[in-house]
């Protein structure tokens, strides 16, 4: 059984993007050691060549017309829902 | 319990105002549920007036309903019932939401939810887990809890809710309702937050099937705005095909389900039968996968839905940061409960290079499995019976701490989910404490309207006025 060792959830919460708080990280480790220990009762399945089902109505590449649909928001109204907005853009702390 | 067709009458009897008033009256004395996180008294009032004087009408005209606070709708925040959104004012309304408002509906309130949709019992969410109608001590089911609970309580005739692997056919079993999750892509989720993009639908929870069915007829049909919808397909049937031929999923009736639910289950087959049709035991040799598959394909497009709550365009942003880096990882640790966190975090597991081919790709050949046996079965049966989770209500805090346990109760709704095919939860009685049990009815794809119309031949007044 795969066993997730606090560096591989320090790990996981780098690539979700989480600053997890010291508190939750051993309840995770746990939790998510278990979780992973269920689903691979599925490596017990044969699967060889059998193709994926990403879509189940079989629908694909259903295109629209490259035209602007007016959805009645204005600029404003999403900027206002914007944390913090400067000079009608979004404002964020530097990226460097 | 209330229906649609009485609440109209009372309409006409005395006003859309007076009808919308007491439907939000009764929200507050029944508050304690915890059912309804905001209400929409405003908007709702303003718009009662107008079906009053004649400027709206419709099929639904002054009637009440309540959305999942996940469905983006006016009048009060959408919080799919997590911090990261808890002041979120939408700034435009779901696609369903505005049919539903087309036809004269109107939207007293929005419903909690395990946040985000994350659960199976409402305790996820971060404004407090919603108590069942019928015991206030145990959970509502989730993730739509509060809208199943809210109908329950006759609040309101019905109520939306999404449903991506049981969360609108649990709760409706634990309160004692109908509930329908449709065929995938029947409905748009145009406005509605995204969990699992692949098995995610919108439904109805209501008091009896024929409301059901109105709400279904409004809803369902293509949208441009998601492009996942079916050309439209949905239409009620009068009556249900005769002699149908049933199969009863053998695999959910062993002992690791309650027997009073089984004993239902047995009691409805003989009502069936009893009505012409022939009911079969069948079984499906993937449907032990099912749950394994469905814990490595909804987490994974979870950890990539979600991601999109980065405290930059909308929604909870963290205070006191220096970078970007922190302002992402902060906003969305302080945004989340646990129940998200652990999801997006396996969900990046199994989408990390080195894992993928043994976790997801594994996941979706399996599905490829689970889809051929029911397409198989669906050859030579109508549809298909069991129940819709192996025990009634729990206890709320019973399962919080153990998710592993908490996801063994989606066992018997998440195969119809992973395949996309249409499953109805209706009331089949209670058990000798008193609780409601539920039973599920599946059907191939786009048997929608198919699969309700059996079950509305099979209703009773007895289980509706009980």
């Amino acid at each position: 059984m795969t066993q997730i060792t606090r560096d591989d959830v320090l790990h996981l919460a780098q690539l979700s993007s989480l600053q997890l708080d010291e508190a939750e990280i051993d309840g995770l480790q746990m939790d998510i050691s278990n979780i992973l220990g269920y689903v691979e009762q599925l490596s017990k399945l044969d699967t060889d060549g059998v193709e994926p089902t990403y879509q189940v109505t079989g629908l694909k590449n259903i295109w629209r017309d490259d035209k602007v649909i007016d959805y009645g928001v204005s600029r404003e109204e999403l900027l206002h829902r914007a944390p913090e907005s400067v000079d009608n853009q979004v404002k964020v702390p530097k990226v460097l | 319990m209330t229906n649609i067709s009485e609440i109209k009458d009372q309409i006409k009897d005395t006003s859309a105002r007076q009808v919308v008033e007491k439907a939000i009256k009764m929200a507050k004395d029944k508050s304690e549920y915890n059912a309804i996180l905001n209400l929409t008294e405003e908007r709702a009032l303003i718009r009662a007036d107008k079906v009053d004087s004649g400027l709206i009408g419709g099929k639904l005209a002054g009637v009440p309903f309540v959305a999942k606070d996940n469905f983006l709708a006016f009048g009060a925040p959408t919080t799919a019932a997590s911090k990261m959104l808890e002041n979120f004012d939408a700034p435009l309304q779901a696609t369903s939401v505005e049919k539903l408002e087309a036809e004269g509906a109107i939207c007293i309130g929005k419903a909690n939810l395990d946040a985000f949709a994350h659960g199976g019992s409402t305790e996820n969410s971060a404004f407090g887990p919603t108590k069942n109608a019928v015991d206030m001590e145990k959970v509502a089911g989730g993730s739509s809890g509060g809208s199943a609970v809210a109908t329950a309580l006759d609040i309101v005739p019905f109520a939306l809710g999404t449903d991506t692997g049981g969360s609108i056919r649990q709760p409706a079993s634990f309160n004692g309702v109908v509930g329908i999750k449709p065929t995938y892509g029947t409905v748009s989720r145009y406005g509605v937050v995204a969990m699992a993009s692949s098995t995610d639908t919108i439904g109805v929870l209501a008091n009896n099937i024929a409301d059901v069915e109105l709400v279904m007829e409004i809803m369902s049909g293509q949208d441009v705005r998601d492009m996942t919808t079916l050309p439209d397909f949905f239409k009620v049937q009068d009556k249900p095909k005769s002699n149908q031929k049933i199969g009863i999923i053998s695999d959910f009736m062993t002992d690791g389900v309650d027997i009073e639910i089984r004993d239902k289950v047995n009691e409805y087959v003989d009502k069936l039968r009893a009505d012409g049709h022939t009911v079969e035991e069948v079984s499906l040799s993937m449907i032990e996968y099912a749950l394994a598959i469905y814990y490595i394909i909804v987490p994974a497009e979870i950890s990539s839905n979600l991601a999109r709550f980065d405290g930059i365009r909308y929604g909870h942003r963290a205070n006191s940061v220096k970078t970007l880096a922190e302002l992402y990882g902060k906003t969305r640790d302080q945004g989340f409960m646990t129940e998200n966190k652990r999801r997006i975090m396996i969900g990046s597991y199994v989408l990390s290079s080195g894992f993928f081919d043994a976790y997801y790709l594994k996941a979706q050949k399996a599905r490829t499995l689970l889809i051929n046996e029911f397409n198989e079965l669906f050859k030579t049966y109508d549809a298909l019976i069991g129940p819709v989770a192996p025990t009634t209500a729990f206890k709320i805090g019973e399962n919080i701490t153990d998710p592993v346990k908490m996801y063994l109760n989606d066992i018997m709704t998440v195969p119809a989910s992973l395949v996309g095919l249409p499953a109805i939860s209706v009331p089949a009685g209670y058990n000798k404490s008193g609780m409601p049990i539920g039973l599920q009815i599946i059907g191939p794809m786009r048997s929608d309207a198919s699969l309700l119309s059996l079950a509305k031949s099979e209703e009773t007044k007895q289980w509706i006025n009980q």
